[in-house]
């Protein structure tokens, strides 16, 4: 197992090097000049320009800006932006932590209320508590977020005045609780189902009659045989998830004004400020990274038939 | 069992890492009200400014409401574009080349040093510098010695400007390399203003927490979040706070924002969106804004494209002529524009009716004009736009009333964001028009005609050049005051008619609002609120 983690890291190396290289690269091949971009519609001289993109490096070959991007990353220095002339760290510091607890609060859920949904309706599947499942959670599915985002955003907090419309700028939990719900609801909705799956066609294994024949008390089948062996591909797709919610929220983060990494590289791509769109990437191909291997690592939790050597 | 062991192990880690995140959210101990707004203060949405805070390198409207207030220059417009002496006694000029200013006495800057004429020529000597490579120098080349400091290639030569000389402590004079009938109002713009001496220590440093002589202290800035300012005791310009403060508060887009007024959490929102516009007056009553200001729209054709070199005017006159603007603004657009009647917008001086009917909708002359004009090539036009800015469904409207009217085909090129839409327009890359837009610096045609038109003019990126045109211009710029310049400059944009640099379209309108704890709100002339004057309930 120490050796299989270790292999797996050092596998993490190439593949680091390799988003980052691509991110950089695309960032490079877009139309549009960071610093031509700051005057608008107005008129800059090519003195002042060029000055400018010596300052920051940006007359330089692609190599050599990348070069010495990895170089100072390595220091752990992300870079300044061009605009703000404010150190990317920083500006990644700020949004990163309100992504962090909004996306956790929305993994939690998503285990939560997902699991138990899909365990309840898969036990008795074809009832009505089943098919109300699927038809609640192909609801969610189809509905897009922002449609969701200004649903939940006029009710709670227009029609019925329990919570503020907004996240304000402390962004306490209380506060997330909306859009947490909101970011949650599709991947609930993808693990209700396939737990629920899961559930329905282990049941009918041969090792779940052996236990039911042993005459194991219900709560132990089900808790431990059943959903042990259930969990595999609800596990699988929680792992990318977790990736998925720290990038892609930025029309919830939009809807409720949070003040996160999503709106921060929207923000940022649109300024073509590339060091702190390859920064934030950086940062979720670490969390995607380490995601995935947590994920390889509980398959042999779950099932100890798969083993790593 | 092994795997049971390292399930606990992954549990605790979740743990761990859901109690750390809780620790770094846990700040809000103090439990103040979700607007967390000091008493007397009003707020705001204006979103992060681009750049640190530096008059001179300011030019984009969320950096400028913060500047404003903090900063103020030597003279100001009122809402009818105007000119009212602020840190100014007078700004007066006999032959519009050498300008004296003599300053109020007794003002100062927050820290207390006093506003000298040397503050205002230390700052304005250093924003020229090349070496500081401040986004609005070019403001300062019409004063003599601009080229010594800000050559178009390489390091500055000195660091002054030889044409800006102090006569005592507060009377200094500004000698132009020519004559520029109109310079008082190029004043007004907030890049002249002045600087205190603690700002030449440590600029980024200032740009982070800048000290100004302007109605408002600066009190904090929260980085993409909030920035608040205080009302200072010890201004003494006409523009005087009648609140405590205000907060500039940052917001992920205009829906949320506007969502916070009607809860409550927010004073004033500057433009109510798309999704909410036809509900904002009912929702706001009388705190609903809807009032125009100096800016127009504009579709500017590439003179070196394929489809509009060598172009016959009376092709474009068509052209203008075959779009149904009262139309596409009533509908479309929801009422935020208003149909162009020239190419300025009625709020600056020398605005005037044209004689003529470019701008009418008329389907049947406009076929007409462009069949006179010999068409354009292959029978089709197309128009360049930023896909991020709203600007596709007007564009989509526009190009169909043209294909109605007049049977070119027209269709609308978008380019993903701004800065490709602008690369594409540095690069002489558009293929037929492309959406222009221009908001006035000052209130003077001037700025409308020359900045936009003038075959050297920085912003004429439609290539436009006409000798013709370029003469009558130097002929206002040679007049001895502003009103024979600003006659001068009505003659060229009569003459703009027959030559058609652009297609204008339409003047913006701002579409705002404010919330029932606020009063007094107005708009100035370039469509920003008027700060100073809002008072809380």
């Amino acid at each position: 197992m120490g050796r299989y983690v270790a292999r797996r890291l050092l596998q993490m190396i190439p593949v680091f090097i390799g988003s980052t290289l691509l991110v950089f690269l695309m960032m490079y091949a877009l139309p549009g000049d960071p610093v031509k971009a700051l005057a608008g519609e107005q008129h800059v001289d090519p003195a002042q320009i060029a000055s400018l993109k010596a300052k920051y490096g940006l007359d330089q070959p692609i190599w050599q800006q990348y070069l010495n991007y990895l170089f100072n990353l390595f220091q752990g220095d992300f870079g300044q932006q061009i605009a703000s002339q404010r150190p990317v760290a920083d500006v990644i510091a700020e949004a990163y932590p309100v992504t962090v607890r909004l996306a956790l609060f929305a993994f939690v859920f998503t285990v939560i209320a997902g699991i138990s949904l899909g365990v309840i309706a898969g036990l008795k599947a074809e009832s009505v508590r089943d098919r109300g499942l699927l038809l609640l959670t192909l609801l969610l599915i189809s509905m897009p977020s922002f449609v969701l985002g200004y649903l939940v955003q006029y009710f709670f907090a227009f029609k019925l005045q329990l919570v503020e419309p907004n996240v304000s700028i402390e962004a306490s939990w209380d506060e997330l609780i909306m859009p947490a719900a909101v970011l949650a609801s599709l991947s609930l909705a993808y693990v209700a189902r396939l737990t629920r799956t899961s559930i329905a066609e282990n049941l009918r294994a041969d090792y779940m009659r052996t236990a039911v024949a042993k005459g194991l008390p219900r709560r132990r089948i089900v808790g431990v045989h059943l959903m042990r062996n259930s969990m595999i591909p609800v596990v699988t797709f929680l792992g990318t998830d977790i990736g998925t919610l720290m990038g892609g929220a930025i029309v919830t983060e939009g809807v409720f004004n949070v003040k996160g990494i999503g709106l921060t590289v929207f923000e940022a791509l649109g300024r073509r400020e590339g060091a702190t769109v390859v920064g934030i990437v950086t940062l979720i191909v670490l969390v995607y990274l380490a995601a995935s291997l947590l994920v390889d690592l509980l398959y042999a939790v779950l099932d100890p038939r798969i083993r790593y050597a | 069992m092994r795997g049971a062991k390292s399930a606990k192990w992954v549990a605790g880690a979740i743990v761990v890492a859901l109690t750390a995140t809780a620790c770094g959210g846990s700040d809000t101990d103090s439990k103040k009200k979700p607007s967390g707004k000091p008493e007397g203060y009003v707020s705001i949405d204006v979103g992060e400014p681009q750049k640190p805070l530096i008059p001179a390198d300011t030019n984009e409207t969320n950096g400028s409401y913060v500047i404003q207030s903090v900063f103020t220059q030597l003279l100001d417009f009122d809402s009818k574009g105007e000119i009212v002496l602020t840190n100014a006694e007078s700004v007066e000029t006999e032959d519009s080349k050498t300008w004296t200013v003599k300053l109020k006495k007794g003002w100062k800057f927050h820290n207390g040093e006093a506003v000298t004429a040397q503050s205002y020529i230390d700052a304005w000597n250093w924003y020229a510098n090349v070496d500081n490579a401040q986004q609005n120098a070019f403001w300062f080349s019409d004063i003599k010695g601009y080229a010594d400091i800000h050559p178009e290639k390489g390091k500055a030569k000195g660091k002054e400007m030889s044409g800006l000389k102090a006569v005592d402590d507060t009377t200094f004079t500004i000698e132009l390399t020519d004559k520029v009938p109109y310079f008082n109002y190029k004043l007004g713009y907030a890049t002249f203003a002045p600087l205190p001496k603690v700002f030449y220590d440590d600029p980024k440093a200032f740009g982070q927490k800048p000290i100004g002589n302007g109605p408002y202290k600066f009190e904090k800035w929260t980085h993409k979040k909030l920035i608040q300012v205080q009302a200072w005791d010890g201004y003494q310009g006409p523009n005087k706070a009648a609140n405590k403060g205000i907060q500039f508060k940052n917001y992920a887009t205009v829906e949320a924002a506007y969502q916070d007024v009607l809860s409550g959490n927010l004073d004033m929102i500057r433009q109510v969106g798309p999704k909410d516009l036809p509900k904002y007056k009912s929702d706001l009553g009388s705190g609903a804004i809807e009032q125009e200001y100096a800016a127009i729209q504009t579709l500017v054709p590439a003179f070196y494209s394929k489809t509009f070199k060598d172009i016959d005017p009376k092709v474009l006159q068509g052209l203008s002529m075959a779009i149904d603007r009262d139309t596409i603004t009533k509908t479309v657009l929801n009422n935020t524009r208003t149909p162009a009647t020239s190419f300025t917008p009625p709020q600056v001086k020398g605005n005037q009716p044209l004689e003529s009917d470019i701008l009418k909708f008329d389907p049947v002359k406009a076929k007409k004009l462009v069949k006179e004009g010999g068409g354009v090539p292959e029978n089709k036009i197309s128009i360049q736009y930023n896909a991020d800015g709203g600007h596709q469904e007007w564009v989509t409207a526009v190009c169909e009333s043209i294909r109605n009217a007049t049977g070119v085909d027209c269709v609308g090129d978008p380019k993903p964001d701004f800065p490709t839409d602008l690369e594409a327009r540095d690069n002489d890359e558009v293929k037929g028009l492309y959406r222009g837009g221009w908001v006035a610096d000052y209130p003077v045609n001037v700025n409308f005609l020359k900045e936009l038109y003038h075959s050297k003019a920085e912003s004429n990126n439609g290539r436009f050049a006409d000798k013709q045109i370029d003469a009558l211009m130097a002929k206002g710029d040679k007049a001895d005051s502003l009103e024979e310049s600003v006659a001068a400059y009505q003659e060229v944009e009569k003459k703009l008619v027959d030559k058609m640099p652009a297609i204008p379209l339409w003047y913006y309108r701002i579409n705002g609002g404010h919330g029932k704890d606020v009063d007094n709100v107005k708009v100035d002339f370039h469509g920003d609120l008027e700060l100073t004057a809002v008072t809380t309930k």
